[in-house]
């Protein structure tokens, strides 16, 4: 396996684009947060300036080569900026997620031996100090917010500013040890460890070399034309490898400009004021968002309604004709800018979408009807496929090749082949260097000539070259007859309902599919609102019978749809219960990144999944439940076994 | 308390400086009715200070006397070591004393900015001439103290309703709201009558969490009324307590716990 080296002159480590731009770009805007009410906003020269400061700080605290520094907090320009002072000093930056308890962080901490870490606020100085004892290696502490803190014992703990202030003010003494260090890195240093969220089992460090952010910042950059001009929010946690490539790979590569919201609650409104020209999100946002416009749109006066329910049937029928620039007639070409005018221009402005040129959501499989809303709208909505491992970018759909069902194309250096058993591999200059200190994992992920397994399950269609990814390839299993079991690619047509937030599949192995169904308190309340039906909690909506028969019927649709599906129509459900509380990732039952933790899952909520397979009406049950702030306390509830209609394969019938 | 020192500090650290207000044998009388006998407290600086009781006990009353709006018949207010004479509200507000109110006084229609804005108009110069003009000095004066304004707003972290109309808000921020509105007059003493009534248990700890925050940053003492016990026992570094007017008791929230007659007065006298 050959790796890629840097053309000649080419800058080599994150820390040398940063230099770069601010001679190429020094006076454009490299970073914008809300603060105050006002967007403040840094050019690419104030952000060397700034980082510069900070790293000296480091210097002058005696960082080493080689120190992991933890950065935890809301996504805000100081952080990034901490990430790339770390780099310039030859250490290493670990984001966390903030939303982690104090256990969690601890384990990653130790992991890593971090010896800094560089904080947002109070709650996160209250969670390191309150697991301090467990981290034999760590010595201090460095706070953005100094709000409440101003009486905690300081010996190991600072103020930004002041740390940026020191290294102002002893530039000559490390100034040049600085440099040194940062001559020395190269396309093989480590430019950042990111933890993976942990589907299964512990989090692992993925260490990504400056070659896997930059050869991977430079290919996607062009595949989707990204100018230096473009603007981006930055709001999805630091700590995903995503947030690190769109922020920090991305805007150093294409010198664009990264803008961060006020606080999260403030998010949507800040959304419209940036007006981003290039978006990701999760399918889950861009589902909130849809669930929002059309509950809105249920109070609207009738005429608008009207006005709106026909030009968005328009929309739909021409919308992504017209976004792929395929033909159209004139007349309908004609009422679609009718239509652009009066609703969705507007429409697009409320949902700051107005700008956005490349849009992107990963992560999940994303419904169908959502997907095509917002293309029907005219917004470039594109999916991509990709993990930590491979720097993000695995497959990606091109402009005017995008479709609901698959998950693109190849991006550009990267090479795919799909295993016997249905398992995707990829080989490309994004590739990890490595689980940190977990040589073991490493061979089992990624084998002597560079392919990596994804873990996923898949097949290129013939014809387009697409990537279609069908389930997670450790969790597609048997049924008792040997038919395939593909849990998620059902749990996914379930979730593309309004009424249903989350869903987990059983039946490897067994001889029937039965289901677990969480549902939408956002959507189900709203029509139990509309309907004038009571309720006092999610438990009690939950099992409301009506809420119950809607289930039913989503159920029995999904279970029609299966069943044309020669290879899956084994996994329709037969039963299903509706769970008493959300699965949730501070009970364990998701990932921080609000994946599925099945095996947790089956063993809490064993008593229902045998109450699903022996036959029983009823289960009662008592769950224990985690609340934010860690208390812990327990719910009880009888739930009701519901029987689902299930299909023949109609195609098999036909056949016989 | 007579013979405290001159200032000392708490056990989690913070200074409480002199005295700064002084109530001395303040009655006040609507009629023939006696609100408020003979009562002597005092407040000191940076301390949170609160007035407890029953209902009717007297302490909203009591709060009305030091904020100015009601004259006691008897007594002498004492503040920073003068005494202080009869007196405007806005006098009083000008002298660096701000409140909230037990049933919300907001401008319903203004939004939260807006409102926010209104308590900084003690520190605004400029005439309407001026204002009416905007440009020049009225502008300069409007942009420092929407910057003002703007911490306070981020302090109490009501970034996301800042441009919101204050009747389309929950009770619990119209309260975080009203807070904002006299904690922009940068008051250095803030009365808050009865800041948690009304308010989930939720709702309760973030307003705890606020009152101390407030007092932790700015050094502002605080003097707060409210009969939610647990609450005021957490918060306060000294208790007086009132019913039918008098003052049954005075010192901090364990000796006030442990004081009969506060007992008696709370939770009715003891049957064997």
């Amino acid at each position: 396996m050959t790796l890629i080296q840097a053309p000649s002159g080419q800058p080599q480590s994150v820390p040398a684009l940063l230099r770069r731009n601010a001679v190429m770009f020094g006076d454009a805007p490299a970073y914008r947060e809300k603060e105050y009410g006002i967007w403040q906003s840094w050019s690419w020269s104030q952000t060397l300036d700034e980082v510069e400061a900070l790293a000296l700080g480091f210097m002058d605290l005696e960082i080493n080569e080689g120190d992991f520094v933890a950065i935890i907090g809301r996504n805000r320009p100081y952080l990034y900026w901490a990430m790339m002072a770390a780099e310039m000093c030859g250490a290493v930056p670990v984001p966390l997620y903030q939303d982690a308890n104090a256990e969690e962080m601890a384990y990653v901490m130790n992991h890593c031996g971090a010896r800094f870490a560089i904080v947002g606020d109070q709650e996160q100085v209250d969670k390191i100090i309150e697991v301090k004892d467990e981290l034999p290696e760590f010595q201090y502490m460095i706070y953005l917010d100094p709000r409440g803190l101003r009486k905690y014992d300081h010996s190991h703990l600072e103020q930004y500013e002041t740390v940026q202030e020191r290294g102002r003010a002893n530039r000559d003494k490390h100034l040049d040890e600085m440099k040194a260090r940062e001559a020395k890195l190269n396309y093989d240093s480590t430019g950042v460890m990111l933890y993976t969220s942990g589907t299964t089992g512990k989090p692992k460090g993925v260490v990504l070399s400056n070659r896997n952010i930059i050869e991977t910042a430079k290919s996607s950059s062009e595949f989707d034309h990204l100018r230096q001009t473009d603007d981006i929010l930055a709001y999805l946690p630091m700590a995903w490898v995503g947030d690190f490539i769109f922020s920090v790979g991305q805007a150093l590569w294409t010198g664009f400009c990264t803008n961060c919201p006020e606080s999260a609650d403030t998010m949507h409104v800040d959304l419209r004021e940036i007006g981003p020209t290039y978006y990701f999100a999760p399918p889950r946002v861009f589902e909130t968002q849809l669930t929002n416009v059309m509950i809105r749109m249920e109070d609207a006066s009738r005429f608008k309604k009207w006005l709106f329910d026909r030009f968005m049937a328009l929309a739909r029928r021409v919308g992504p004709d017209i976004l792929d620039g395929k033909q159209v007639s004139q007349w309908d070409r004609f009422k679609y800018n009718l239509g652009e005018l009066f609703i969705y221009g507007p429409l697009k402005n409320t949902l700051g979408f107005s700008r956005v040129r490349v849009g992107y959501t990963a992560g999940e499989a994303i419904g169908p009807e959502i997907f095509d809303f917002y293309r029907s709208l005219g917004i470039n909505l594109k999916q991509l496929y990709g993990q930590t491992e491979a720097t993000v970018f695995i497959t990606a759909q091109p402009d005017g090749e995008v479709r609901s069902d698959t998950v693109g194309v190849k991006c550009p250096g990267v090479e795919l082949k799909i295993a016997e058993n249905g398992e995707v591999f990829y080989r490309s200059p994004g590739v990890f260097v490595e689980y940190y200190k977990n040589p073991e994992s490493t061979r089992d992920t990624k084998d002597a000539e560079g392919w990596v397994a994804t873990g996923d399950a898949g097949f290129i269609e013939e014809g387009s070259g697409h990537l279609r990814i069908i389930d997670r390839a450790k969790d597609v299993g048997k049924m008792a007859d040997g038919s395939l079991f593909a849990p998620k690619y059902v749990e996914n047509k379930l979730k593309f309902y309004p009424n249903i937030l989350e869903a987990v599949v059983f039946g490897n192995g067994r001889a029937e599919c039965t289901a677990f169904i969480n549902i939408d308190l956002t959507a189900v309340g709203n029509w139990a609102e509309r309907n004038n039906i009571g309720y006092a909690s999610y438990q009690e909506l939950a099992r409301h019978p009506q809420v119950m028969g809607q289930i039913q019927d989503h159920v029995e649709a999904v279970n029609r749809s299966v069943a044309e599906d020669e290879m899956l129509s084994g996994c329709q459900i037969h039963r299903f219960v509706v769970l008493h509380k959300e699965l949730d990732a501070d009970d364990g039952e998701l990932t921080r990144t609000r994946k599925v933790r099945r095996k947790i899952i089956g063993e809490k909520y064993a008593d229902i999944i045998a109450a699903l397979y022996d036959g029983s009406q009823n289960v009662s049950t008592e769950t224990e439940v985690t609340y934010e702030d860690g208390r812990k306390g327990s719910i009880k509830a009888t739930l009701e076994v519901r029987e689902a209609k299930v299909f023949a394969d109609t195609r098999k019938m036909a056949a016989e | 308390m007579k013979d405290q020192p001159e200032s000392y500090e708490t056990a989690d650290g913070r200074t409480i400086g002199p005295v700064v207000m002084e109530m001395k044998n303040i009655t006040l009388r609507f009629g023939g009715v006696e609100a408020i006998k003979d009562i002597s407290f005092d407040i000191r600086e940076g301390e949170i200070r609160a007035i407890i009781g029953p209902n009717g006990a007297g302490k909203s009353s009591m709060l009305n006397v030091i904020s100015g709006f009601y004259v006691p018949q008897e007594g002498e207010v004492w503040y920073k070591g003068a005494r202080r004479p009869q007196m405007k509200p806005f006098q009083v507000a000008q002298q660096g004393i701000a409140r909230t109110f037990q049933n919300i006084a907001l401008f319903e229609g203004m939004s939260v900015l807006d409102n926010v804005m209104t308590g900084r108009l003690t520190h605004m110069q400029t005439g309407l001439f001026w204002q009416s003009l905007w440009k020049g000095r009225a502008e300069r004066e409007e942009v420092e103290n929407r910057e003002v304004a703007e911490k306070i707003i981020d302090f109490l972290e009501i970034q996301a309703i800042r441009k919101t109309p204050v009747s389309r808000l929950s009770y619990g921020l119209k309260k975080r709201v009203e807070l904002a509105r006299a904690l922009a007059a940068e008051p250095s003493i803030l009365l808050l009558d009865e800041p948690m009534a009304g308010m989930n248990v939720e709702e309760k700890e973030d307003m705890s969490r606020f009152i101390l925050d407030v007092n932790d940053e700015f050094g502002t003492t605080i003097a707060l009324i409210e009969h939610d016990m647990g609450v005021v026992m957490d918060l306060s570094d000294r208790v007086v307590v009132m019913d039918y007017g008098k003052k049954i008791g005075d010192g901090t929230p364990h000796e006030v716990r442990n004081n009969q007659e506060v007992i008696d007065a709370y939770l009715g006298v003891a049957h064997d």
